[in-house]
């Protein structure tokens, strides 16, 4: 039983109808993705939530224009997304980030084409916002799991692109950076109003961070709930809502919460 | 985590597997072909009548084998990169393994090894003639020489690289020191010393087929030379060059065999496994 | 007595600092002081009258230096090198880029390269000979020929191992297809490639060597060859062995320095 995929009002950015992926070879296809409709509306913050497998990161994928979906389509916008575009910026983990170029050179790599006074302004705008002035020259090797994500974040916001995908950006980072870097991205979310994608696995982060969680099935991928988060933000992470809605995802994915 | 993202490399489109290898197949034969193509018009239109055409250097490896030397230039090339390479196995993989684990020893010796190094195994031979005389042991010691330092090298990083996890599990077991060599260092050691096995097998060929042009009778590196100076018949030297670059790349590929055996396989990354099945990639805009 | 772990990989700090570089420094020179005192008195002991000891060889440099030769020489072998390198570098950077990115390519090349790559540059020398005579170009396609290939598979393999995240992240951001090589696939190959640049030069140096002691009337190894045939001055070959390891060594410091730039030191992993 499918919920509605319509988000809160305000004017849908991206819409996704009747996608479906299937990888085949040798004979042996696989289905990943079946028969998946949402929308997702301008300056949202949605997560797509599952197990391992789920196919959420193949979705990501394909809404960010890496892959070619087997069937169903993807509109951002009105237009068909038909390849990677500077527009939707894919933040990958921080193994995203560029090695041989320093802070400022990752952050100001979709600036080419700007006059060099505004790169440098831009540029040191998104330093300051994601928090590392002092560490510009510094090389990714120098930094931290967590600063070299806040360097990929600030990369893809210094183009000033409508969508940000982030695939389980926080995934390679201790759970204390995590809960702070999470903190930093409804800070930068609010600040910058962009529509964001956000695929994880982690339930918790869901509940803090969207605004609707989008529950895939396990292989092949369906989706399975979408939980509306009408919590407000900061969000108190101990509130009887907060652990309603997030008792409510663990169910849904069929987990029991003691262990 | 699974590495989900997407490859993008603009190869080939997919094909299936069977049909695959099929195709890869061709394609490397073709690239040989190619070249024996570009060599044949080369010479034909090139002008320079000296140098021999493919279809004369078969006929050349033909004769060789006919009249038996051929047998006999592989098997003396073969006998002395075997002994070479054997007698640096010897010295070079206990003395990496002591150089590994002994720091102090390793700092000692690091820069003499770096000084001799460099030192062509060519640079050798009048020494090695001095000490040796003219025959295969100055070339076998030749050989020992180039494949020692490779060897050596290897070792030493090899054991380096143990991570002190490994050393500390095992004392953890209550290994007494030869048990530590022998069932913690040398099973972790075993996959790059097989890669430095390898390069210095490389290099013992190389530096065979060098050291016969210049001290002995036989072996593959003295029919090249003799080839032309006993009447310039260049088909022989060629021919003995193709025959160089064949056995080269079989010892190359058994020692490739060895590094795939279940045994080793551990110690080298696994091919990277990308989105295990490509899709239709989007085009790029 | 227990066995000892291996010695520590990360950086001693204060005083344990201050005794390892003291052990750095003072213990390869022990040993090389060690050395030569045994062979110093091998020499003495055994009686010979050519093989020479330490002393004889530094003598010997004197005199070449004294001539006028060892300059010379030096600068003979390191332009032959230089030259056979730098051409291999030209023609197996680009090349190696497109067979690495090229995967339909790369299958059809790789036995080509598989099969060239064993022959020994020094077999090469009938063909180098018969194409450009005896001198200076002979030697220098026999070193461009030993350079090429590690140049070549190490560029092909730093091409053809870029991580894919980072295509991506390229071409995410709209770039073209030079673009996207000129600002993520060279930068990401470069570690590779600089290794191979370093496997090279360190070949270049040893066939140089080799070459020269069959087709040059000048350099290193030609002195190594002639000191002996003419006139078994071995106090003279092993002085030229000694400048063929120094030298060598110094290019290969050379090369390692240009790994630690700060800009490329992000691709090698520094002890």
């Amino acid at each position: 039983m499918k919920a509605a995929p319509a988000p809160a009002p305000g004017r849908v950015k991206v819409e996704i109808r009747g996608l479906a992926m299937t990888f085949g070879g040798d004979g042996r296809d696989v289905r990943v993705l079946e028969d998946i409709d949402l929308d997702v509306g301008d300056g949202e913050l949605v997560c797509v939530l599952g197990p391992s497998g789920c196919g959420k990161s193949t979705l990501l994928n394909i809404v960010g224009g890496f892959l070619a979906p087997t069937a169903g389509a993807v509109r951002i916008d009105g237009e068909e997304v038909r390849g990677p575009d500077p527009r939707r910026i894919f933040v990958f983990q921080e193994r995203g980030v560029f090695p041989w170029l320093t802070v400022e050179g990752n952050i100001g790599f979709g600036l080419s084409k700007l006059p060099p006074g505004q790169r440098a302004e831009r540029i040191a705008h998104y330093v300051r916002l994601v928090g590392l002035t002092g560490f510009e020259r510094a090389y990714p090797q120098e930094l931290s799991g967590g600063m070299k994500q806040r360097v990929e974040v600030a990369r893809a916001l210094a183009v000033n692109p409508d969508v940000l995908y982030l695939d389980e950006p926080f995934g390679a980072l201790d759970s204390i950076t995590r809960l702070v870097m999470r903190a930093e991205l409804l800070r930068i979310w609010e600040a910058e109003k962009k529509t964001i994608l956000f695929v994880t696995h982690d339930i918790e982060e869901s509940v803090q961070l969207a605004d609707r969680v989008v529950v895939l099935s396990a292989r092949p991928g369906r989706v399975q709930r979408i939980v509306t988060i009408d919590l407000p933000h900061p969000r108190d992470l101990s509130s009887r809502r907060y652990l309603e809605l997030r008792d409510s995802i663990f169910e849904e994915i069929g987990l029991a919460h003691k262990i | 985590m699974t590495d989900t993202s997407p490859s993008l490399l603009p190869t080939a489109a997919p094909i299936r597997r069977g049909a695959r290898s099929v195709g890869r197949i061709l394609l490397g034969f073709s690239g040989v072909a190619a070249l024996a193509l570009a060599w044949d018009l080369a010479i034909r239109f090139g002008g320079r009548t000296l140098l021999p055409s493919p279809a004369q250097v078969a006929a050349a490896i033909f004769e060789l084998t006919r009249q038996g030397f051929l047998v006999r230039h592989v098997v003396a090339s073969l006998f002395r990169v075997t002994w070479g390479f054997l007698l640096a196995v010897l010295l070079g993989v206990p003395l990496g393994i002591w150089l590994g684990w002994n720091r102090r020893a390793r700092a000692a010796a690091a820069p003499l090894l770096e000084l001799l190094r460099p030192i062509s195994p060519l640079a050798w031979i009048p020494i090695a003639i001095l000490w040796l005389g003219v025959g295969d042991a100055s070339a076998i010691f030749i050989i020992f020489l180039g494949a020692l330092f490779p060897i050596t090298l290897a070792a030493m990083n090899a054991v380096a690289k143990v991570p002190e996890i490994y050393f500390n599990a095992g004392r953890n077991f209550g290994l007494t020191r030869t048990d530590l060599v022998r069932r913690v260092i040398y099973p972790a050691t075993v996959p790059q010393l097989l890669v430095g096995l390898r390069l210095a097998l490389g290099i013992a060929w190389l530096v065979v087929v060098a050291a016969e042009m210049i001290a002995v009778n036989s072996g593959l590196g003295f029919l090249i030379i003799d080839a032309r100076n006993a009447g310039n018949r260049y088909d022989l030297v060629v021919a003995g060059m193709v025959l160089i670059g064949t056995i080269g790349l079989a010892l190359d590929a058994a020692i490739r065999r060895l590094e795939r055996s279940r045994a080793v396989r551990w110690g080298f990354a696994a091919p990277a496994s990308p989105a295990p099945r490509r899709p239709r990639l989007a085009p790029a805009r | 007595m227990t066995a000892s772990p291996p010695p520590q990989r990360s950086q001693a700090t204060g005083s344990r600092a201050v005794t390892h570089r003291a052990e750095v420094i003072l213990l390869p020179a022990l040993a090389g002081l060690f050395f030569l005192g045994a062979w110093q008195a091998a020499v003495s002991w055994s009686g010979t009258d050519v093989f020479p000891g330490p002393l004889a060889v530094f003598r010997g440099l004197r005199e070449l230096a004294q001539k006028g030769l060892l300059v010379g020489y030096v600068r003979d072998s390191l332009f032959r090198v230089g030259a056979g390198y730098a051409l291999a570098l030209a023609v197996g950077i680009p090349l190696g880029a497109f067979l690495g990115w090229n995967a339909a390519a790369a299958v059809a090349a790789n036995p080509v390269i598989q099969l060239l790559r064993p022959i020994s540059p020094l077999a090469w020398i009938p063909v180098a000979i018969v194409l450009f005579g005896v001198g200076n170009a002979a030697t220098i396609f026999l070193i461009f020929l030993a350079s090429l290939f590690p140049v070549l598979v190490a560029t092909m393999n730093g091409v053809r191992n870029i991580s894919a995240t980072h295509l991506a992240a390229g071409r995410n951001f709209g770039l073209s297809a030079i673009a996207l090589f000129l600002r993520v696939i060279f930068p990401g190959a470069l570690p590779n490639v600089l290794t191979g640049l370093r496997i090279a030069l360190g070949v270049a140096w040893l066939v140089v060597v080799a070459a020269e002691m069959i087709a040059v009337n000048s350099g290193l190894g030609y002195l190594v060859i002639d000191a002996r045939n003419a006139g078994k001055r071995y106090d003279l070959v092993v002085a030229a062995m000694l400048l063929i390891g120094v030298i060598g060594l110094l290019l290969n410091v050379l090369m390692l320095r240009v790994e630690r730039l700060r800009a490329l030191r992000w691709g090698f992993r520094t002890e």
